[in-house]
This record gives structure tokens, sequence and C-alpha cells, in this order.
């Protein structure tokens, strides 16, 4: 089946975020389409799945026009879409969440799930997704969750599959397998429209690559084109994809992690035993996929989580047992892993936001009372040193996208004395310009002679940026490995694979 | 440029209340029209009907107005000023409910949902009372003390709220609901005593505050107009102080819209629900004091009125903002003293009065029903109602 677009247009507002965007996929073909964050490629792909009413332009499918007003819509001509955010049901469980819409009934109106188990279970393990389909959705880790999606969209045969950065939980090996089951997809004859920013996923699976840049399509690309050809195309500028690592002298130690254990409410263990230590002028790496206990590790850190065992010295002094203020304010700097959910309050201003952990103290407040213009002062001068594009540091910080929001955070957190700086995924969901910048700060922080705790789940970030790497599997530190471990190796610890 | 900003900004603030009440009295006198069987005799004449209508409706609103701001008749060759008195009896009504409209609002900006400022409200009221009636303290010094007291009063009421919800997770409209039925029983319970019950009474009603701990009057005996109205403005000049220019504020608002993100950056979440709901029943009971202080003197199991109630209502309407909350108050103080007036002078009951200020929440909170009467395209929600869901 082909998919055509046609002069798609759509504004919100004063943005354009569609300018006439003419796209073919012809049948069996795999269509990357690579841009930055805010370029306009999901406001695309939402008005080809109907959750979006184009201002004009048409699609058609297999040279037919369709009208698409719905999702309902885009399933009956053979469009099916997995979501970069999860449309899933959190108290419902896997087959619950996949008969959704589609629900069987049997004697006297009970919900009949059989037929959707099978298939799911089928499903599951012609692709090794492990997915169990009665499990509740909202005990499962982010990756799992959005293996659901997936063979959601594969169940209800799609002939056009759109997958909206599909990779960005998944470890090394599932995004192979995934790029495998692409590729057996398209010789089945599925169309298949794949988003990402990740260069190296696309040179491996694509057929054809448009590029599309502020709401245009500035081009399209063979899948031979090198990863720096098809950076600049997507930025518009020439990008430095892996940055200058100067080699120096690493310190003493800073942080000392000793027997941490993370409990959650029913004292099952998230992270069981972990011992470690970042020195001066190093960034120490956990990799690790989703939900194996990073998370829980990062938040121990500052005291977010509750039911922590064993010690974290910074410089001597102990951690553990502190409120969140007391620990941030021994010397640790926090970049949580959503900026969205945990660093950020969007309906705040840009400034405000800038001074969260600060706004109590000197100059910004005396007693209780707050200065308002010292603190809009101070942003202007964090606006220009982090280099945050916006229009004014009174409007929300929810106006902004999502590498500059990324920046107030770094901003915020860089702006106290620090000897350790925690950063978790701190470039997830960020545009290859952000990412950038992000890196160039999180190695001059190192450089100058503090120590770096990175937490990340892409491959190339840690083997670009870390001293050392420690992989996390099922709540423990399963290897730690000099920096220039290949990304093969890496990947197979991540999976939880120790001797290969 | 900036203060271009804020005059557009706040234009639109007032539209979507401003429509929304214009609406609402559109379909009060819809209503009006359709309730007076004298009307309702010419249906079957379009031109007397529309004419009768007509009549009915200007003769209830211009009721409206003369029951709550300007009267002519009430004027005497003696004191020609006298027409203000309904004027003066707005004010005496808008007073109580600002300080708990404000109550509700602060409470909403910490993304607290206090219903129960009416509970708040009623412990400030024993308190103002008791101080009142049992102390016998100094001019001045009396007033003061009982006012004291009601905030104290009203601040451990709500206090105990966020306490809870802090220590325990208990949600605070729970609580609140279950708090305002205590402080009600516990309020008729004493009024049965031989301290609070008046001597030579058997219904229940406390004995008059002393002269001495009542608010001045502010323009004579003949009018019931009293320093209360200045605290509630002084209050609310607080509560904008307070959320925009001060650290307990900026953690309130923190909280408020993001929890999750208050905590990451070291604020201090159940300290904050804690005083939030502290400062919140301060107000209430603020109210209360006011209320006994002001106008009523004696509790009765009846004192806080609607008052809490209400409270909710105009915090809605004015955007949980400082002075919308003290423009919507008058505004419904204002229905408040007018119904009465509308319901003597004309065949309109006052329960249309209670129909419009209902519709007016109702259509501040389905703003999409504005938007489509008015062909409104761009007036968005601001977003200052931080209060959440049950899962908040």
């Amino acid at each position: 089946m082909s998919l055509e677009l046609r002069g798609i247009t759509k504004s919100f507002g004063a943005l354009v975020a569609n300018d006439a965007i003419d796209l073919k996929v012809e049948t069996g073909e795999i269509h990357a389409i690579l841009g930055e964050n805010g370029a306009g490629k999901s406001t695309l792909m939402n008005i080809v799945y109907g959750l979006v009413a184009p201002d004009s332009g048409e699609i058609l499918v297999d040279n037919v026009v369709k009208v698409i007003r719905e999702p309902s819509d885009a399933l009956a001509s053979g469009i099916g879409m997995v979501h970069q955010h999860f449309m899933l049901v959190p108290v419902f469980t896997v087959a619950e969440n996949i008969a959704l819409g589609h629900e069987k009934s049997g004697f006297a109106g009970r919900l009949d799930l059989h037929e959707t188990r099978a298939r799911i279970k089928q499903v599951s393990d012609q692709f090794n997704f492990n997915v169990n389909p009665d499990d509740l959705i909202e005990g499962l880790p982010v990756g799992v969750q959005q293996r659901v999606e997936i063979i959601r969209a594969l169940i209800y045969d799609a002939k056009v599959l759109i997958l909206d950065e599909p990779t960005a939980v998944l470890t090394p090996q599932e995004t192979d397998d995934l790029l495998k089951i692409m590729r057996e997809l398209k010789v089945q004859g599925t169309s298949i429209i794949f988003i990402t920013h990740k260069l190296r996923e696309v040179k491996a699976v694509a057929d054809v690559i448009t590029i599309i840049r502020r709401g245009k399509v500035v081009g399209n690309a063979s899948p031979n084109a090198s990863q720096d050809e098809l950076a600049a195309l997507m930025v518009g500028r020439q990008v430095e994809l892996t940055p200058d690592k100067l080699t120096h002298s690493i310190g003493e130690s800073i942080l000392k992690v000793k027997g941490l254990t993370v409990r959650d409410i029913t004292g099952r263990a998230l992270v069981n035993n972990v011992n470690f230590e970042v020195k001066a002028g190093e960034i120490f790496a956990i990799a690790g996929v989703q939900g194996n206990g990073q998370s829980e590790v990062a938040r121990a850190m500052v005291n977010l989580e509750e039911h922590v065992e064993g010690s974290i010295t910074l410089a001597g002094k102990e951690v553990v047992g502190k409120s969140v203020r007391q620990s941030l304010h021994m010397g640790i700097a926090f970049v949580p892993e959503s900026r969205e959910l945990d660093g950020l309050i969007a309906s705040m201003s840009i400034a405000e936001n800038l001074i969260l952990d600060l706004h109590d103290r000197p100059p910004y407040a005396k007693g209780i009372q707050m200065y308002p213009s010292i603190v809009l002062s101070e942003a202007e001068k964090r606006k220009d040193e982090f280099d945050i594009r916006l229009q004014s540091v009174t409007d929300p910080v929810s106006s902004l996208s999502g590498g500059n929001k990324q920046k107030v955070v770094l901003a915020r957190e860089l702006s106290r004395p620090v000897q350790l700086l925690v950063a978790s995924q701190p470039t997830r969901g960020l545009d290859v310009g952000s990412i950038e910048f992000v890196h160039k700060r999180i190695l001059a922080e190192r450089d100058a002679g503090r120590a770096v705790l990175l937490f990340s789940t892409e491959l190339d970030e840690v083997l670009a940026l870390a001293d050392r790497i420690a992989v996390m599997y099922r709540g423990e530190i399963l290897a730690i490995v000099p920096s220039g471990v290949t990304a093969q190796e890496l990947g197979l610890l991540m999976a939880g694979v120790v001797h290969a | 440029m900036r203060k271009l900003r804020i005059k557009r900004l706040s234009l639109r603030a007032f539209v979507l209340p401003g429509l929304s009440f214009l609406l609402a009295m559109f379909f009060g006198a819809l209503l009006i029209i359709f309730s007076d069987s004298t009307v309702l005799k010419h249906i079957g004449h379009p031109i007397a009907f529309i004419k009768a209508g007509g009549v009915a409706v200007w003769q209830s609103y211009l009721a409206l107005f003369q029951g709550s701001i300007y009267n002519p008749s009430l004027a005497t060759p003696h004191d020609g000023l006298f027409a203000w008195y309904p004027l003066s009896e707005t004010l005496v009504s808008a007073a109580p409910l600002i300080l708990a409209g404000l109550s509700v609002a602060l409470a909403f900006r910490a993304g607290l949902f206090n219903i129960g400022a009416q509970g708040q409200f009623i412990f400030g009221s024993i308190a103002a009372s008791y101080v009142g009636f049992h102390f016998h303290l100094p001019i001045g010094i009396h007033v003061i003390a009982a006012v004291l007291a009601a905030v104290v009063a009203g601040a451990i009421w709500g206090g105990l709220v966020g306490l809870l919800k802090a220590r325990t997770g208990a949600h605070e409209v729970i609580v609140t609901i279950m708090l305002n039925y205590v402080a009600l029983y516990f309020l008729m319970w004493l009024l049965g005593t031989t301290t609070f019950l008046r001597p030579g009474r058997r219904d229940p009603i406390s004995p008059d505050v002393l002269s001495s701990a009542r608010m001045p009057l502010l323009a004579g005996n003949n009018y019931r107009v009293n320093f209360g109205i200045f605290i509630a403005l002084a209050a609310a000049v607080f509560v904008w102080w307070l959320l925009s220019k001060s650290t307990w504020g900026f953690r309130f608002r923190a909280v408020g819209a993001n929890t999750a993100a208050a905590k990451t950056a070291g604020i201090s979440v159940p300290f904050v629900m804690t005083s939030a709901m502290a400062i919140s029943g301060a107000l209430a009971g603020l109210g209360g004091a006011v209320h006994i202080l002001g106008s009523d003197f004696a509790l009765t199991s009846g004192t806080a009125g609607n008052f809490g109630f209400e409270a909710i209502t105009v915090a809605l309407l004015g955007r949980a903002k400082p002075l919308g909350t003290v423009f919507a108050s008058i505004l419904f103080g204002a229905l408040r003293a007018g119904g009465g007036t509308m319901q003597a002078n004309t065949n309109t009951p006052i329960d249309i009065v209670l129909v419009i200020q209902a519709l007016v929440v109702l259509f501040i909170a389905a703003p999409a029903v504005i938007k489509w009467v008015f062909r409104l395209k761009n007036l968005k929600s601001t977003g200052d109602l931080t209060a959440k869901g049950w899962n908040g």
C-alpha cells in the first residue's frame, strides 16, 4: 500500500508547523523522516493518523484521496501508529489495552479476551517481545509498554505503520530486533514511516530519507549519506556529533557509594547493593536499559527516594538521611530524568524556574520578602551564559523547546557551588543541536575538575562522554568497564550478558 | 512594552467572568419572564408578551440594583445620602465573603482544594464570639484580641488538614468536608452549654459580643458598614503580596503547579501543604471574626450561613486571584443584598439570584459555552487554578 501526502499545511497561531509538505511512501518501503524536535514531524504524523486536522492538503492511499478525520478512519485505511507518548490505560492489562476499541463479548456481555491473548502471545513470541498479556500496564517498565504499543499496531495489521521515535527506550539488541522486524514487515509489503533522530538507525534500515526542518521538507537523502551530512541537513549547519574530549588528569574520589539499596514501598529492592566511586574530573556513566534501577540510584543521590540503605558520601560527608534541599546545597547538581515532570514547573516563568532552589536566599530574597526584579536580572544573565533562546524571561517555561528547557535546568543546577553533577538522561528527546550543547557543558564541568555521574540509555552518548562505564542490570551493577569498550560489548552487557 | 502585556492579560482575565455574568443575567431574565404569571397571561399575544416580559425583567433587575447599591426612595429630606444604604449592606455581606474567598483562592494556588472554609469560618466565629462576650478588655484591645483568636482558631482548623494530607496523604477534599460537619456540630453543642447559651434564651444563640469588641462603624449608626471591609481589602493585598512577592507564596505556587518538580528542587512539600492550609484557614477564620464582630454580634447555629461555600464560587469566579476574588465577592454581596428587595418589590423570587450565581460558575467552568455564544476565538484559560482532582 502506498501513502502520499500533498501540500499538507498546518499552523498553530503564528507558528507554521507544516508548510506545504509533499511526501510519498511506496509499497514496502521504509521511509525515514528525520528532523529536529519541533520541526513538525509529529504534527505531520498526527495529521496522517487523524489526530490533527490539516489546514489544507490531501492524503492519498493507493492513489485515492482519503478523508481522515479520526484515528478510526486512519485504521480503516490501513494506517497504524506507534506514538512517542504511549496511548495506554495504566490500570488495564496488556490484553485489555490491545482489545480496547475492538472488544469481543462473550456470554451475557462478558469481555472475551481469549483471541486477543493468543494473538499477543503469537506476536510476542514471533518477535521475542517477552510480553505477558495479563500484566498490568502500570507495573511494566517503559520499554515494555512501548513493545505493547508496537504489538497493538502489528495485531491490527496496518499496511502503513508509523513509528514515532520507536527505539528511544530499547536496548541496542532490542533495537536490532526491531530493525529486523521492520525489514521483515517490509518484505511482506508493509510500508513503514520511521520517525527518528538517530542517524545510525536511519542509515541501517531506511530506503528513503526525507529531512524536515522548520515545517518544510528540505530535501531527501540516500542512506549512503554520512551521519555528518545528515545532521547538517537536519540542523541547517555543521554539527559536531562527537565532542572533542581532552585527556586530563583525574583527581581524588569525590563521591563514594557503598552498599546502596533502594526499595519500593512494598520492600522490593529496585537497587541492590550497588558500590562505585566517582573521582574529580571524571565522567562516570551508568548505562543500562531503562527500568534497571538507574533512575532510583540517581534519585537516591539527592534523597528523593524514601527507602534507602547503605552510604553515599560526598567529599567524606554522608548524604543519606539529609533532606533534598540539604543534599543539593552540599554541592550536588541534579538534572532529573524528566524535565517536564521533575525538572521544571511548566506554568511558572523561566526566571522563576531558574531559581526554584535558591528562591529564599540572597540576593533573591531577604527573610520572606522576595525581589522579583533581581530574579529577572539574574535570569537575563543565565539566559546569555547558557544560550537559552527565548522571547522573554517572564514567559512560562512551557513556551520553550525541549533543548532550551534542558538549558534552564542545567543553568539552575550549575548556579550553585557544585562538586558533583548528577545528570539523568540529560539529552533524552533533544535535537542534535541541543545534544551538542549539553554534551559540551557536561565535558566542561568534568574539565573544571568536578565529578560527573551520568545516567544514560544512549550507547553513543555513554561512549562519547564517559571515562568509566558501569552497566546496571536488574538493580545491580553488572560490570564496570573502561571507556575503550566497544558498542557491541556494551550492548551485550546492557542485555544482561556477562560472558559473550 | 511590559506594561502593555500586563494590560492585555488583565483584560482577558475579566472577559470570561464578565461575559459569564452577562449570559447568566440573560438566562435569569428568561426565568423571570416565564415564572411571572402576569406575564404568562399574554403568551398568546407576542407583542404584549414581550412588552410585559420586558417590564418584569426591568423591574426585577432595577429592584436588584436598588437593593444592593442605590435606592432614591430611601432618601429623606434630612438625610439624602441614605439612598446609599443598600451599598452599605452589600459591603457588609461582601467583607466576610472576600476573606473566605481569599482562603479558598490561596489554597487553590497551592494546589489544594479547600472545601473547608465553612468549618474554618465557624471556628473563627466561635473564637471571636467567645473572646468578644466573655472577656472584658479595653476598647481597641478587645476587638484585636477577638480577631487574633479567630485567626488562630481558623489556622489550627485549616492547618490540621494540611498536616493530615502531608503526613498521611489523606485527600483534603474528604478531610475538609468531614471537618465542616465536625465544626458545625461542635458549634451546635457549644450553643447548648451554659457558657455559650445566652441567659434567658432556650433557642441556640450566644450573648452579643460586648461593644468594646465590635468593629468600628464607618458611616455612622444608621449604616452597618464597618471596619471589616478594610480588613478584607487589606487581607487581599496581603494575599497578593504573599503569592507574588514572598518566598512562601513562591513555594505555594511551585508546589501547586508541579509538586514533583518543587520537591526535586528541594522545596519541602509537607511544610508547604501545612502552612498553606494554615494561612488559608486563618483567612476563613478572619472572615468569621469580621462577620460576628462586624454585623451579627451573636453566634447561632446558622452563623456561617453559606459563606464557606459561596467562597468556593467567588474564588473560582475571581480565577483564584486576590483582586478577582474581591470583585467577585462584592458582586455576590450585592446579589445577596439586592435579592431580598427584589423579592419584596416584584413577583420575582429570590431564588433567581441563586440561579444567576450558579450559572455564572457553570459558564466559568465551561468556557467553551462562552466562546461559542460570543464567538470568541482566542480566549485562553489562564491556568491559575491548580487544585487537582482525586489523583492529584
